[in-house]
């Protein structure tokens, strides 16, 4: 039961194996780099200098200043750091209290927005159209004179549709508002440069690029006032406390490096990938939605949901199928497997509730093969026709 | 002959263990699944070895799996217990005793909270660290929701009475944290006889990696309600989002098994090299050693050499790698420019500023010591011959 040896893995943007560089990396540094990057001695300076090193690799992957970027312990607390910390800085010095989120967040974003609303914050929701994209001028709609963030991430996590960043951004600019936007699944598989996207704050992760769990890091412009949200010690220049994870941040930089030279390729394979895999889908199977459609889509997601008045199927059986014929896919995002309640994305898009309950997202990665995408593909097909209702069969 | 330089400051952080490192490796290739992925067998390893380590974790101190949440690190660990048990029963109170004496996290945490309309009382400690159960008794007051008191101290080793605590906070019901990062794998520890609420800890303390720690949450006797400080997809029973660091966990949780099984003949043998370190420096003259030695951390040592700056000292013996206290020093000391701790037992700038942490650990040899004691001693003399000459000069 539990052996995936032979399992295909298509839930990459869950998470990913780490590449072999990374974790060899990883290896070395956890054996001979163990010094307290803050402590004054030899051992600490030897960790020091491997931070920094380490810190100015992702700077410059994503085109910031290496004063910019802060080390977290992932993506999650990034976001956290970027809506609390931004949201109590303001309230202490300005007195802006109005924040806007996409509905379309990770929760990571929604769930702080929501803690934040029960401190007294108010917050606007922009909503999303049917292929999941937000129109910057629905934004404008929303802005006030006591907006004091706004966040839009550069792609989601469920359907793969990456939003227009850069127009929102001239949107945010032209108020003056800061923009946090949550690059966690699109670093490594399209060009994130902050200057570029016109971002103040972005929040990253290493294990979805083919890095360790349990780093990331938040990128703050500079100049954008910020308070922290762990207090303690002085690491980080005040911003982070807490013990640097040197070892796990070497492997970070590493899988950022190494993403970066496979990202051209991994683009197109996924591309190959994903259209191979709508094809085996859309021919064999009836009532099928893509919700993957949009033409600004990261290629590396599929989202594919069931016309519920042709299926007598849930995504949570159709997943166990899944699994139990080999193949490891999901519902949509991780974070909420597992619970029953429907995806807030594909509520958002306007689908209904019985539709969104027949979801799997399929994800491509490195290692995935054009043969796995077909056996996956066919798999799904064959379980599908299954749970058909007599009246369609 | 050993290697060099010598490490002598286990309290920053410890080396991984080769075992624990084994131990980590799958986890990064062929197991790598997230372990929220519960719809597939990737996943299903990955939360099945959280289970594993977590059920470790909590039978060192003797606490239930569901009541042990994974966290970054100790840092994170103390912010969630402090800020998040006083926001969580704010309704009962506002006030909160900490002691002079905590570390950097869990003292600007208690800050954050003054400036959000708590009060805090920051107890003194005695000459040798210890805190007062008396004094601690008479500063509760019928608003006061939490104590929170270090197992022991990071920097002279104090152990401070946490059952006497414990006990007492749970008869007059108010929630006991404390600190156990030097002390989880040195110490026993049990949340259910030392009547402890909230607990805090890391892995690199005790030979695993960084980045991982973790916080017990009493679950009954009484429920302990605390507010998450990172929010998201509700991870770690809601109390902590973010997708779980298996390996770093898996690491923690080998750690953690190896220190409980190998507790007490390791510190039998470190208390034995500390002893020894201590016998050596002590005979060069001019030196104390800082804190309780009755009831002290068995590889720690602080040692004050009179008339002699610790930052030179180090500087000139940079081949044995000490410290002069917490590698965690916060910016906002106020007017104190030396260790908080070491002035609350009563050291002044000087005596401060020529203090020296050494931290003992499972790597240390007997060679090591006692080449780190006559390196001390080397340097010590000859800094003081200096001064002595300056002075002398002086006078003529």
């Amino acid at each position: 039961m539990n052996n995936s040896k032979h399992h295909i893995y298509l839930d990459y943007s869950a998470t990913t194996p780490l590449d072999d560089e990374v974790s060899e990396v990883i290896r070395m540094h956890l054996r001979d780099t163990f010094g307290n990057a803050s402590s004054i001695h030899s051992f600490g300076r030897t960790a020091k200098a491997l931070l920094e090193e380490n810190r100015e690799i992702i700077a410059r992957s994503i085109g910031a200043e290496t004063s910019e970027v802060f080390f977290t312990s992932g993506g999650t607390e990034s976001d956290n750091h970027a809506l609390i910390g931004r949201a109590l800085a303001q309230r202490r010095t300005s007195g802006k209290d109005h924040i806007i989120v996409s509905a379309i967040e990770h929760h990571a974003v929604l769930d702080c927005a929501e803690y934040l609303r029960t401190l007294g914050f108010r917050i606007s929701t922009i909503p999303v159209d049917q292929n999941g994209y937000v129109h910057p001028d629905e934004i404008e709609k929303l802005i006030t004179d006591s907006t004091c963030l706004i966040s839009v991430m550069h792609a989601n996590n469920e359907t793969g549709a990456i939003q227009p960043v850069k127009e929102i951004s001239a949107v945010t600019k032209k108020y003056g508002i800061p923009f946090h936007s949550d690059t966690v699944q699109t670093i490594g598989k399209i060009p994130v440069d902050v200057n570029d996207l016109g971002v103040d704050l972005l929040a990253v992760s290493a294990h979805k690029v083919y890095g360790p769990k349990g780093i990331g890091a938040i990128y703050i412009r500079k100049g954008t006032d910020l308070d922290p949200i762990l207090h303690g010690g002085a690491q980080e220049r005040n911003t982070r406390p807490g013990t640097e994870n040197v070892p796990l941040i070497a492997g970070f930089a590493k899988a950022v490096e190494r993403a970066e030279q496979n990202r051209d390729t991994l683009f197109t394979s996924a591309l190959q990938f994903r259209t191979e895999l709508l094809g085996i889908i859309t021919s064999s199977c009836k009532g099928v939605i893509n919700n993957s459609s949009g033409t600004q889509s990261l290629p590396h997601i599929l989202s594919i949901s069931l016309d519920p008045s042709f299926y007598e199927i849930e995504s949570e059986t159709l997943l166990f199928n899944m699994d139990l014929r080999g193949v490891a896919v999901s519902s949509g995002s991780a974070c909420t497997s597992g619970s029953v309640q429907p995806s807030h994305v594909l509520m958002a898009m306007g689908r209904d509730i019985k539709t969104t309950q027949t979801t799997v997202r399929f994800s491509f990665g490195k290692f995935t093969t054009i043969e796995e995408v077909k056996s996956a593909g066919n798999t799904y097909c064959s379980i599908v026709q299954s749970f058909l209702k007599p009246s369609i069969v | 002959m050993q290697n060099l330089p010598v490490y002598m400051d286990y309290h920053a952080t410890t080396p991984v263990d080769a075992r624990v490192l084994d131990a980590m490796m799958p986890f990064f290739s062929e197991h790598f699944g997230n372990a929220a992925s519960l719809q597939h067998r990737f996943g299903w390893i990955a939360k099945e070895s959280v289970d594993i380590a977590r059920k470790k974790i909590a039978d060192a101190i003797n606490a239930q799996p569901k009541e042990i949440i994974f966290t970054s690190g100790a840092t994170e660990s103390n912010n969630c217990a402090v800020k998040g048990a006083a926001e969580a029963n704010r309704s009962k109170g506002n006030h909160i005793i900490t002691t002079q004496i905590e570390h950097s996290c869990v003292m600007e945490s208690c800050r954050r909270l003054e400036r959000n309309g708590f009060s805090v009382t920051y107890l003194p400690v005695d000459a040798f660290g210890n805190v007062s159960v008396d004094k601690l008794a008479n500063a509760i007051t019928d608003k006061t929701i939490l104590v929170s008191v270090m197992t022991a101290n990071n920097e002279i080793g104090t152990i401070q009475p946490v059952s006497t605590i414990g006990k007492m906070c749970a008869a007059r019901g108010i929630l006991f944290h404390t600190d156990a990062t030097q002390a989880v794998g040195r110490l026993p520890i049990d949340v259910e006889t030392m009547n402890i609420h909230l607990l805090s800890f890391s892995s690199h303390k005790m030979y695993g990696p960084k980045g991982i720690g973790a916080l017990y949450i009493r679950s009954k006797n009484p429920r302990v309600a605390v507010t998450a400080q990172i929010d998201g997809a509700g991870h770690e029973y809601g109390m902590r989002s973010g997708t779980l660091n298996v390996a770093g966990i898996a690491g923690f949780g080998k750690a953690v098994q190896i220190a409980m099984e190998e507790m007490d003949v390791e510190n039998e043998r470190i208390f034995r090299l500390r002893n020894r370190l201590q016998e050596q420096l002590l005979k060069i003259g001019g030196a104390t050693v800082n804190g309780n030695c009755a009831e002290r951390l068995p590889n720690n040592l602080s040692v004050t050499f009179n008339g002699v700056n610790a930052d030179q000292l180090m500087t000139e013996m940079n081949d044995v790698a000490v410290s002069a206290g917490s590698a965690c020093t916060s910016e906002e000391t106020g007017d104190i420019q030396y260790s908080r701790v070491l002035h609350a037992i009563g050291l002044d700038e000087n005596a401060g500023k020529s203090t020296i942490r050494f931290g003992l650990g499972r790597f240390t040899t007997e060679e090591e010591v006692d080449y780190a004691a006559n390196r001390i001693q080397s340097v010590v003399v000859q800094r003081r011959e200096q001064t002595e000459v300056v002075y002398n000069e002086h006078q003529i």
